[in-house]
């Protein structure tokens, strides 16, 4: 046991004080730059956090000899994280990563005292002039795999797992739907909502209860590969979430959104190094790589692998959009009119259901 | 699928809901009924989960795994024995140090299993019975740990209330002075009954990550060990409550998540706290006479014994 396992395992309960004591090697008298990244969840849940971690490496890869890289996961979002990035900052890391949506309020009070240290946060929308925020356009690889399951589906019947009714994921399943119904009007979407982001027994027991609906392809926007699991055992597929999931269903999984920091990670302890860093908002789709499909299932057929692959590639150049009017809600009001696609404010905000998607959203 | 076949697999979802409560709180309700409160259930659960998870993944058996899982909750809560029966720690403190360092421990230990996936048990199948509309599913298309933790139930209640051995524990709790003026080992029934709730709960956990959802992640018992800790204390210690509270528990759970799933116009929010509320009402109000609840209750429970005292 090495002390940076130590201080994981104790980090989640015992909160970020242990894990800054045994976690973050004290600073070093060399000139690399420092790069501290903060993760809400473990790197080995093979997820959300370590896709992170992937875009860390990829850093210390391509930028090894200039800088150094020091991580800390488990943080727990609020108070907790204040202290961790508190830490970091004044330990000497000049960039720093927080990449969760609850480290915004954290993140900005440790960049009001270290005005000197740059700050990149993910999925927020509070910025500051040494603090970026950063976030990829899932909805974007959502309407590639509604097409996918517009094709695939027989029941017509769609399982949907989610996790918090937040615009991010309601957008997410709009997108989803509309290009489901683009290629399968007659297919519907059933949401189930489990309130939380990790909890595989919570999760499989959703994809059940959806398959014993009706529904035949179970899509997820919650992190854990139960949903893979519980559809490979009833023999029907799903889509995976964060990461490729193949191998906790190789006969059900579909393919799987998956989140790739590796490029803009780079792109910014570049910038940082360079001096041409600015506090941007990037909100980056597939044609920045951000965001990425795993591989598809070898039994999905030619045509369909075509379809989806058509669709990416006019995702990528633009000339398709997840939200192009006209767009209807469950009420058949036209929210997007023709001709028009949906603003990004719009998108961020979205909190209604488009026409195809049962029930409501919880408010 | 029809109304009746989706009532048939909400029953069927019920029962294995239900099971690693069911494993846990039995488990906890013998040592509480020998007068210690252990509060690290969560904890012994998770090291039973991971500890079956990778023997099976190495060993190939999952009878191997479930064997491992008890003996390793076993192991963790004999630590939890160790400091409040012998070196008379705080029991409060002590067990919700044990959860802490079960879910540090088996991170630990799992480092290596993240992303493994595993089979899960087989279910049992009974040509005929199995098909039965409905119930059959239910009550003959599950896996033998959903069928060993309801076989638990009548076993934990004829041992408390009809054997020998039982009437001495629940005197051990009661009254540990007594019980040990009239030459009971008190200690050593304490640390048996420790023992015994550890290994349910290591069997509790093992359910989870090798058949509910077949593999290995952090913290992947998200809080059942705390709902079979409350389950205990509303179901007034009596086994057949518990189980009624577990099934309960988990066939509100399922259902929430049919009711969502139909659309029916309910905030998910609420819903979801629903197996909670429902658990909580019904057990309060089938044990609402307080003067059977102190009938119930240990009267030792977490208090320290020493035997010179």
């Amino acid at each position: 046991m090495n002390r940076r396992t130590m201080g994981k395992t104790m980090l989640g309960l015992a909160g970020a004080a242990v894990a800054l004591s045994s976690g973050i090697p004290l600073a070093m008298a060399d000139d690399k730059l420092k790069v501290g990244f903060v993760y809400v969840g473990p790197i080995s849940d093979h997820g959300y956090s370590y896709q992170h971690d992937q875009g860390r490496l990829a850093v210390e890869k391509a930028l090894g000899d200039k800088v150094t890289t020091t991580f800390v996961e488990n943080v727990p979002e609020g108070a907790d994280a204040e202290r961790v990035i508190e830490q970091l900052a004044s330990s000497g890391h000049k960039l720093i990563f927080t990449t969760s949506f609850g480290f915004m309020n954290p993140t900005l009070k440790v960049a009001k005292r270290h005005p000197d240290v740059k700050f990149e946060h993910a999925t927020g929308y509070k910025r500051a002039e040494n603090v970026a925020t950063y976030s990829g356009r899932f909805y974007e690889a959502r309407t590639v795999v509604g097409a996918i399951c517009g094709k695939m589906t027989k029941s017509n019947i769609i399982g949907y797992v989610g996790s918090y009714p937040i615009p991010e994921v309601v957008g997410g399943i709009n997108a989803f739907t509309l290009a489901l119904r683009e290629q399968n009007p007659k297919a519907e979407v059933r949401v189930v909502w489990v309130n939380s982001w990790y909890d595989p027994g919570k999760e499989a027991e959703a994809a059940k209860a959806l398959i014993d609906q009706g529904a035949d392809i179970i899509v997820q926007h919650t992190d854990s590969p139960a949903p893979i699991q519980t559809a490979q055992e009833r023999g029907l597929w799903a889509v995976g979430q964060s990461s490729d999931m193949t191998r906790f269903g190789p006969k059900s999984h579909l393919t799987a959104i998956v989140e790739d920091w590796n490029g803009y990670y780079v792109d910014r302890v570049k910038a940082v190094l360079d001096g041409s860093w600015k506090p941007i908002d990037t909100w980056g789709g597939m044609s920045t790589g951000m965001v990425e499909l795993a591989p598809y299932n070898p039994a999905i057929p030619e045509d369909v692998v075509k379809l989806a692959e058509q669709i990416k590639g006019e995702i990528v150049t633009g000339k398709r959009h997840s939200f192009q009017g006209p767009v209807k809600d469950q009420s058949g009001k036209v929210v997007i009119p023709e001709g028009k696609t949906a603003t990004d404010e719009q998108i961020l905000k979205m909190d209604w259901y488009v026409e195809g998607v049962q029930g409501k959203v919880p408010k | 699928m029809s109304d009746l076949a989706i009532l048939g697999s909400i029953l069927a979802a019920m029962f294995a809901a239900a099971t690693p409560l069911l494993f846990a709180a039995l488990g906890e309700l013998v040592v509480e009924k020998s007068g210690v409160l252990n509060l690290g259930v969560e904890g012994m659960m998770l090291v039973g989960a991971v500890c079956g998870f990778a023997v099976t993944v190495q060993t190939g058996s999952a009878t191997t795994g479930l064997v491992v899982a008890a003996l390793a909750g076993a192991a963790t809560s004999s630590l939890f024995a160790l400091l409040t029966l012998f070196l008379l720690a705080n029991q409060v403190a002590t067990g919700l140090a044990l959860t802490l360092f079960g879910v540090g421990l088996s991170a630990l230990i799992g480092q290596g299993f993240v992303g493994i996936p595993l089979e899960g048990l087989p279910k049992l199948n009974i040509p005929g019975l199995t098909d039965l509309p409905v119930v059959g599913q239910a009550l003959f298309g599950q896996d033998i740990l959903v069928y060993l933790a309801i076989a638990a139930v009548p076993l934990v209640h004829l041992f408390l209330y009809h054997s020998r051995a039982g009437l001495v524990l629940r005197a051990v709790g009661e009254n540990h002075t007594a019980a040990h003026a009239l030459g009971y080992k008190v200690l050593r029934i304490r640390f048996l009954a420790v023992l015994f709730g550890g290994a349910m709960a290591g069997l509790g956990g093992a359910f989870l990550s090798m058949d509910y959802t077949p593999m290995w992640a952090e913290n992947m018992t998200s809080g059942r060990g705390w709902i079979a800790l409350a389950l205990v204390v509303f179901a007034t210690w009596k086994p057949a409550r518990v189980m009624l509270g577990a099934w309960l528990f988990g066939g509100v759970t399922i259902l929430q998540l049919h009711v969502q799933g139909m659309g029916v116009e309910v905030p998910s929010q609420l819903l979801s706290m629903l197996p909670y509320l429902a658990t909580v009402l019904v057990l309060v109000l089938i044990s609402r006479d307080v003067a059977r609840i102190r009938l119930n209750a240990p009267a030792s429970l977490g208090k320290l014994f020493h035997p010179d005292a």
